[in-house]
């Protein structure tokens, strides 16, 4: 092995050597080097996700602007605005609002507390995954909108129903994807926990949970949009209140610039969750961001 | 399943017919060892003789594996993993206090940082450090324990070598100061004879050779004692 090894630090110090001589060569004719073309799109341009949407808006303005789109079908930007603001003057769109946040709000409550105990409880102990992984899985094979039916039967077709089918929406990529998280977790850091002389709990608090955060939080997005997507459908089809019936008695009055207004705070209700949700991701997992960069 | 490890207030290593079999293949054959405190032994062999089976016993982390025979080991015990096993989401105090609690062990903790040469990196995460740093941060996670044996299981072998020539350096000063018995796993015979008071080396899950390194005399003798013994003989080198 000594002789490997000597063999390897002469070919090593003879090696430097030539490095010098190339770095020397190169010196006197830096010159001459020319630069290879780049590949990469290079440099990303300011505020670049914001210019195809301002395009748009641009493009929309100009062409009602210059009578090119019938009023009726598409209405110009400022119309859709100027009947914004009378629907939140007179009261009718805040009393909406709140309805169908109440909704989506109480369901994704339900369904994010329902996902995390039920994944817990099957990721940690056996006899809860036996119990609770298989029942799951079948559920999920459901379309959870395909339960409307049964449970306005059951529930009548007032707020709980509503409710009670968002929680199921949200619930299942939850659970799902912490469960995956749970089950996965690295087994060199069982080993370490054993050696550690970690207890079970702190083995769970300390390394389990840790662990499964990144799943968490994958499984978390998915359950906000699904609340978005449940709230649409269910306040379209049957509701009495709340943005999607708003925009389902403007489709029968043939007012289109009340169904953009409610597209748009539909699409800001997204969008505020969804950037609330990465915000909380990028504190609790700070120290990811270092793997990042 | 094995035997418990039994616990005494002595701190060595004592193994009598220790045998472990995964799926009908034997792995350790009956083996009959003790390590005395404060020895610093190392373990060769080639890469599945069961060197790590036997680290594994020892550590008392083989579950589910069959096996018999007695295994007597101290209270507490630190492993090294090849691997600095480091968890991403605890800065490096928080790792290096895994499993300890109270002020006593924080200020401890400090200290035993301080000892490897990560001062000031304790607020640092994992990600953050080279291979060679994490690998302290694993040494001083084990040190913090005050273990009376240390397991070391190729706790270098991912490092590149001048990093590796550096921490044999630091766990042969450890030990000295410290004097924990010291059961090292490796599979490169310089390590071993450069390291160890004594070294093993398990052929066919037995223990083939067991000498006694005496400093005074060259290593050049060991080595070609130890390479007989795995098979490497010179004109195949």
């Amino acid at each position: 092995m000594s002789a490997v090894s000597s063999a390897v630090a002469a070919v090593t110090t003879s090696g430097s050597g030539a490095g010098t001589a190339v770095v020397a060569g190169t010196g006197e004719a830096g010159s001459q080097v020319r630069r290879r073309r780049r590949l990469s799109p290079g440099r990303r341009l300011p505020a670049a996700p914001l210019v195809g949407p301002a395009l748009v808006l641009v493009l929309w303005a100009a062409a009602s602007a210059a009578g090119r789109l019938d009023p009726a079908a598409v209405p110009a930007p400022w119309t859709v605005l100027r009947t914004g603001v009378h629907l939140w003057t007179d009261g009718t769109l805040p009393n909406d609002i709140l309805t169908s946040v109440r909704r989506a709000a109480s369901g994704f409550a339900i369904g994010l507390a329902g996902g995390v105990l039920l994944a817990l409880a099957a990721g940690l102990s056996r006899v809860g995954e036996a119990l609770i992984d298989g029942t799951v899985q079948l559920n999920r094979a459901i379309p959870a909108l395909g339960l409307i039916p049964l449970f306005i039967l059951w529930l009548g077709i007032g707020e709980t129903f509503k409710v009670a089918i968002i929680a199921i929406v949200v619930y299942i990529p939850i659970y799902l994807n912490t469960h995956a998280a749970l089950s996965g977790i690295d087994s060199r850091f069982v080993e370490l926990a054993e050696v550690q002389g970690l207890s079970r709990f702190q083995f769970v608090r300390q390394i389990v949970i840790p662990g499964a955060l990144p799943g968490f939080f994958v499984g978390l997005r998915l359950g906000v949009t699904g609340s978005w997507l449940g709230l649409v459908v269910l306040e379209q089809i049957n509701a009495t209140s709340g943005l999607g019936y708003l925009m389902f008695q403007a489709q029968n009055y043939g007012q289109s610039d009340v169904i953009l207004v409610g597209l748009v705070v539909y699409g800001i209700f997204g969008l505020v969750s969804d950037s609330a949700v990465r915000l909380i991701e990028r504190r609790v997992l700070s120290w990811r961001r270092t793997l990042s960069n | 399943m094995a035997p418990h490890t039994e616990q005494l207030t002595r701190s060595a290593v004592r193994l009598r017919g220790l045998t472990r079999s995964f799926g009908g293949r034997t792995v350790l054959d009956g083996i009959d060892l003790d390590i005395p405190a404060g020895q610093f032994t190392a373990l060769l062999g080639h890469s599945g003789s069961g060197k790590s089976t036997l680290l594994r016993a020892v550590a008392g982390l083989d579950h589910e594996v069959e096996g018999s025979g007695q295994l007597t080991a101290p209270e507490r015990v630190s492993v090294v993993f090849q691997d600095s096993r480091l968890l991403p989401w605890r800065r490096v105090l928080d790792n290096v206090l895994l499993g300890t609690e109270g002020k006593e062990a924080a200020a401890k903790g400090r200290e035993a940082l301080a000892e490897v040469g990560l001062k000031g990196r304790e607020r640092a995460w994992p990600s953050e450090l080279s291979g060679g740093e994490a690998q302290r941060a694993a040494l001083a996670r084990s040190l913090v324990r005050e273990p009376e044996l240390l397991l070391a299981d190729e706790p270098f072998g991912a490092l590149d070598a001048l990093t590796r020539i550096r921490m044999h350096g630091l766990l042969r000063e450890l030990w000295e100061r410290h004097r924990p018995s010291v059961l090292l796993v490796t599979h490169d015979v310089d390590e071993a004879v450069a390291l160890a008071e004594r070294v093993l080396v398990l052929e066919e899950g037995r223990i083939g050779v067991d000498v006694v390194i005496d400093r005074e005399r060259p290593r050049e003798e060991y080595r070609e004692v130890l390479l007989g013994a795995l098979g490497v003989t010179s004109d195949v080198r």
